[in-house]
């Protein structure tokens, strides 16, 4: 279901005030590819930019570039893949022919001073090729950085890596690609993500992407569940006594709000857990 | 996979409690047929201990009032386990006369939650099992000890670290083979774990450690994976996730073995067990409690869309 442009505004806006220092605010992308984002600009504009808060956006090109900075973005996200099939079926061309794409964008980007965060899709397996070597991750990861990524965010993006995966790809990408420009982005479809995370954050990762709410199924397995939910991370990371600025009962305030707005049930534990004892 | 290479156990043990503790947390009663069924079906899977059910008085746990047609009526395959949990002596003759070969007492980290489960202190209850120990081993008969709320309390809230050490001493002292620690309400995370597991180890070494993890808060993998790196090589789970936590309504509780045996194979973890068949009891037993999964692992598999 499409989210109205309120919603959207409302939910970026709440997430503002919870500590997080980056919300990808949307993306600028054809209509007609991911009607969902079509209010990109509106978006865009309508939110509230707080200082010290960074507003990545999604721009697959260079007109999608220049459409996002005309409306006001600081920083942009790219998105390479460490499978051909993948990249085939989703954006129809290499993984070479991709980042030749992402040359204009990077290009551009580097002349306006802005950013660009790069995200590598399939690091720990494809729904088309299965299993996905660490070296190909780390050579389209490489590959990324040297264009002008500031950071590279490896994508779980079916969720099927385990701890022993997720060591393995790090290992050989972080021959490649210093640690410090590393994120992870884990998926919970098979209920791995937080010990993928924890693994990640033990070899030296201190980036790591979640979703409020764990919003965002996984398009590859009808009704399982696709990305990490915020929440059960915070929480994690409080255990741990790591440091992240978040303030978790604000967070799931703004998770039990976008539920509502969208009718659905939270895919966070933290948040199913705390409304009840 | 080379699990020595990164220190982590070469082979895990999986408890499988889906039987007692998951059943005996979700409302349905389910009929006597089903949990023999179902307990059958999981010693086929090559999981080397099922617990099956509980010796206690049914007006307690109603769910478990078929205690003795249980025990009579399953398969015994030979090397697999089927203990049962016995709260005192009565229960534990009870036990032995049904064909229990291995039994299991509960103690609990915590005074509060001690009285109000099962209205004594923590001292008592050990006594009270003491007894049982006993008893067992005169017969020869294992008897395997659990420690709830150890790392928290849905009453004390936190709970020290060393409290958990004490009560774990004293079960291992009077003769448990084993300790299986148990985050009873979800809790924990791998910062409590490691600091719990660290002065646990200080007085019972570590291969006679389990751990008994609750998914309410999402934790339980994380936390699973923190005690297997500090060598810790038994692990309770529940087909399908079973049994909701009795503290916070609608959360779950228990994690789900088919996730836990997902993790271990990634890690190249010898466990012994075949996660399809897994899958199989466990979508058995929802289908006979008309209720979804709650192993994410098992949601995932059964519902891939043809690419």
């Amino acid at each position: 279901n499409v989210v109205p442009t309120p919603v959207k505004i409302n939910l970026i806006n709440m997430l503002s005030e919870t500590g997080l220092q980056v919300i990808e605010a949307t993306s600028f992308v054809s209509p007609k590819w991911v009607p969902q984002m079509a209010d990109h600009t509106e978006v865009m504009q309508g939110i509230r930019k707080v200082p010290g808060i960074s507003y990545p956006v999604l721009t697959p090109n260079l007109k999608g570039f220049q459409a996002a900075v005309e409306a006001g973005a600081k920083e942009v996200s790219i998105f390479g893949a460490a499978s051909e099939l993948f990249t085939r079926k989703n954006i129809n061309c290499s993984i070479e022919e991709s980042l030749e794409r992402f040359h204009e964008v990077m290009a551009a980007a580097r002349a306006a001073n802005i950013p660009v965060r790069g995200y590598v899709s399939c690091v720990l397996g494809c729904p088309y090729e299965g299993k996905i070597s660490a070296a190909k991750v780390a050579e389209v990861s490489k590959k990324m950085y040297s264009m002008g990524c500031y950071e590279i965010s490896l994508g779980d993006t079916i969720g099927v890596g385990t701890p022993g995966s997720m060591r393995d790809m790090l290992s050989v990408v972080m021959q490649e690609v210093p640690v410090g420009a590393l994120a992870v982005h884990c998926h919970d479809t098979y209920g791995q993500a937080l010990a993928n995370i924890l693994v990640a954050l033990q070899m030296g990762v201190s980036v790591v992407d979640a979703s409020v709410a764990g919003l965002g199924g996984c398009p590859y397995a009808q009704g399982a569940s696709g990305n990490v939910a915020t929440e059960d991370l915070v929480y994690m990371l409080n255990g741990l006594g790591i440091h992240t600025g978040v303030d978790l009962p604000k967070l799931m305030d703004t998770g039990t709000f976008i539920c509502n707005a969208l009718s659905r049930r939270t895919n966070s534990k933290v948040s199913q857990a705390s409304c009840r004892l | 996979q080379e699990p020595q290479a990164s220190g982590l156990p070469e082979y895990i043990k999986i408890v499988e409690v889906g039987p007692r503790d998951g059943l005996q947390n979700e409302k349905v009663i389910v009929p006597t047929d089903i949990k023999i069924e179902l307990i059958n079906r999981l010693s086929k899977t090559g999981l080397p201990a099922v617990e099956v059910t509980s010796f206690v008085s049914s007006k307690w746990v109603p769910q478990m009032a078929d205690h003795k047609e249980v025990m009579r009526g399953i398969e015994r395959h030979p090397g697999v386990q089927y203990p049962v949990l016995t709260p005192n002596l009565r229960g534990f003759h009870a036990a032995i006369a049904a064909g229990a070969t291995e039994v299991s007492v509960f103690g609990a980290a915590s005074e509060s939650f001690s009285k109000m489960n099962i209205n004594c202190s923590i001292e008592e209850s050990i006594e009270k099992f003491e007894e049982v120990a006993k008893s067992a081993r005169n017969m020869n008969i294992p008897v395997r000890g659990y420690v709830s709320c150890a790392l928290g309390c849905p009453y004390e809230g936190n709970i020290i670290p060393v409290k958990v050490a004490e009560v774990s001493k004293r079960l291992y002292s009077i003769g448990c083979y084993e300790i299986s620690l148990g985050d009873t309400i979800g809790v924990g995370t791998p910062g409590s774990m490691k600091k719990m597991l660290e002065a646990v180890m200080k007085e019972i070494p570590v291969s006679a450690l389990a751990v008994h993890c609750h998914d309410t808060y999402g934790q339980a993998l994380a936390n699973i994976l923190t005690a297997i790196q500090m060598g810790v090589s038994v692990v309770d789970s529940s087909v399908s996730g079973l049994g909701g936590c009795p503290y916070a309504k609608g959360a779950t509780g228990n994690v789900a073995t088919e996730d836990v045996i997902y993790m271990l194979n990634g890690l190249g973890i010898n466990t012994g067990v075949n996660l399809y068949s897994v899958m199989e009891a466990g979508n058995f037993i929802c289908t006979a409690l008309n209720k979804k999964t709650n192993s994410k692992v098992a949601q995932a598999s059964f519902s891939t869309a043809t690419i």
